[in-house]
């Protein structure tokens, strides 16, 4: 048992390295426009939110819809904490307002200073909003982002968030260096180092006895509380570290985006990822990873020359024209929903004994076709 | 051990519990036995935590332990196992156990081996998904479940509830093992029959007061429960 668990764990670490090593030469090789980059840098981002909100929905059993909402705080908090101090004072960003915020930071502590008022936001709004269930809990979450949308786009917080206008010129991606260097930091390699760390740091909390009491959680509340689990405690704590990620993915979407604007934290973001959950399996990590990449690459990517002109090399202006793309998509979606009633992954985690699996009733099936 | 004084809670709009008062002895098996909606289930949902008395005192080893906290409960060394057995599907067998020594900090490997002991069949299945196993096995599972917060005070709702005769006659062999290890046994049924049979102490309950006390075997002479709940 403990000899297929090491393994398992070797198998595991090994492919990550390779990942991550395929990405590094991708940088020095592919031209930085890339889009391929671009995929992989979204991605990267949106499989960190939406593990964290399978943190909440799959393994906590919280039906919460206000990942937009936290990811909006994350990403200014980083953009006006990490924007330097000189910039603030010019009116290049801060053209209508007097900017209040007089030091600047490091992106580091950006990133986790991003990741921890989201969570501060978290704690407050989860001492009311936790006592409600289903689907109250989840209209109450969508109100909240709604209202922090509004609130930091309010004309009296200007001097702190620049009112309705765009922060920039912050320490986003091609702003960031090797420490004690000035030699830039790979980018794409950065997103997915801090996307990977975090998501690490969620895997090893959902198996940890927090973890499994989450589950309890999810399974039969009675029978938790019964337990000795505090309800209300795990709950509060669950959607605080949610949130906290949720938070940090806001804040590399701001650095990934070199812009950022509260306008485009809408509603329609929570329900992307919302679908990225579902489409990957509730309750399945690699799953939500897998989904993201690929819903990104379906709609940064592939299904682009629907929209214009030419795709797979048939060339149909009439046809393939703006918009067309989103059509095609969400039959995608609905034939994926259909026939992947429990997404692509489940409930179960992709591993090596997985695929082997997989691979065999596949060859199992041909052969009994044939 | 354990005292009830003048108990009344009311639950979903009704007095369900009215003003009673009944003591468990240390290392017994005591049973409350009585018709649906006589207030047994909630009587021991009150003594857990989960739900709030109106009035009265429930104290445990000299301690009141007056509507605390289930985690405070558990934590003083009483547990229950909940009626529908209530175990949870998307976990595996040993992690339902695990979890059933949430509060515990110490070493739990021992207790984990005494439970795979009574109940042979959830180590054989200690990979599975508690949702696959059958009724019988899943009340083996919510007993052993209780068991790993090493209880001083064991509660059980219902153990024979939707179970074979002949697992029923299985689990209260096993309910009389545990309180031969010095765990004692707090029981509601409506297995009359059964409960009697086992029980130390009865108290049987209608409509939210106790109505009837005595030896088990006492009580299964007695005529009026004969008639009422055995059916003879």
């Amino acid at each position: 048992m403990d000899r297929e668990k090491r393994n398992h764990l070797i198998r595991i670490a090994a492919a990550i390295a390779v990942v991550y090593g395929v990405i590094l030469i991708l940088e020095f090789t592919l031209r930085p426009t890339s889009i391929l980059f671009t995929v992989l840098r979204k991605g990267a981002i949106y499989s960190l939110v939406a593990v964290s909100m399978n943190l909440l929905n799959g393994f906590t059993g919280l039906f919460s819809l206000g990942q937009a909402g936290f990811m909006l705080i994350g990403a200014y908090t980083y953009a006006i904490l990490t924007m330097p101090v000189s910039v603030k004072q010019s009116e290049r960003v801060y053209k209508y307002y007097e900017c209040i915020v007089g030091f600047d930071t490091g992106s580091l502590i950006g990133l986790i200073a991003a990741g921890l008022m989201a969570a501060f936001f978290a704690f407050l709004i989860g001492l009311p909003v936790l006592r409600l269930k289903s689907d109250y809990l989840a209209i109450a979450t969508l109100g909240f982002a709604e209202i922090v949308r509004a609130i930091f786009q309010w004309d009296v917080l200007g001097p702190l968030t620049n009112g309705a206008n765009l922060l920039r010129e912050y320490k986003d991606l091609t702003r960031i260096y090797l420490p004690f260097t000035d030699i830039p930091f790979p980018p794409t390699l950065f997103v997915f180092i801090v996307a990977g760390v975090c998501i690490l740091l969620i895997v090893l909390l959902i198996n940890s006895s927090y973890g499994r009491a989450f589950k309890a959680i999810r399974d039969d509340e009675t029978a938790a509380e019964a337990m000795g689990i505090n309800l209300f405690r795990h709950k509060e704590l669950s959607f605080v570290i949610s949130s906290f990620f949720a938070g940090i993915s806001g804040a590399l979407l701001a650095m990934f985006q070199y812009t950022v604007q509260a306008q485009q934290f809408k509603t329609m973001m929570t329900y992307e990822i919302l679908l990225i959950v579902v489409i990957g399996g509730i309750g399945s990590i690699s799953g939500s990873c897998i989904a993201s990449f690929l819903y990104i690459a379906l709609s940064e990517w592939w299904l682009r020359g629907l929209d214009m002109g030419e795709f797979l090399g048939i060339a149909a202006p009439d046809l393939f024209r703006s918009g067309f793309r989103r059509l095609v998509f969400s039959v995608i979606i609905m034939v994926i929903v259909l026939f992947f009633s429990k997404g692509l992954m489940g409930d179960k985690e992709l591993s090596y004994e997985h695929l082997k699996q997989k691979l065999s009733s596949l060859r199992k099936k041909r052969r009994a076709s044939a | 051990m354990f005292e009830i004084k003048g108990l009344s809670v009311n639950y979903g709009g009704i007095e369900a519990v009215r003003d009673i008062s009944f003591s468990v002895e240390e290392g017994s098996i005591v049973t409350l036995i009585g018709a649906n909606g006589a207030g047994k289930s909630t009587t021991l949902r009150t003594i857990a935590g989960l739900v709030k008395p109106r009035s009265g005192k429930i104290t445990f080893m000299g301690e009141d332990i007056t509507g605390k906290d289930p985690a405070f409960i558990v934590g003083k060394g009483i547990t229950l196992v909940p009626e529908g057995r209530r175990i949870f599907p998307d976990l595996t067998v040993y992690e339902n156990l695990r979890i059933g020594a949430y509060l515990r900090k110490d070493r739990i490997d021992d207790d984990i081996e005494w439970v795979f002991s009574l109940f042979p069949r959830l180590r054989e299945r200690s990979w599975q998904y508690g949702g696959t196993l059958s009724g019988g096995e899943q009340q083996m599972l919510a007993v052993g479940r209780a068991l790993m917060s090493r209880p001083k005070l064991m509660m059980m709702d219902e153990p024979s509830l939707g179970l074979a005769p002949l697992v029923v006659r299985d689990i209260f062999s096993i309910i009389r093992t545990i309180r031969d290890k010095g765990v004692t046994i707090l029981l509601v049924e409506q297995n009359a029959n059964m409960a009697l049979q086992t029980a130390d102490m009865a108290y049987v309950m209608e409509t939210g007061s106790i109505t009837l006390s005595g030896k088990g075997r006492d009580l299964i002479a007695d005529d009026s429960v004969r008639k009422a709940y055995l059916g003879k």
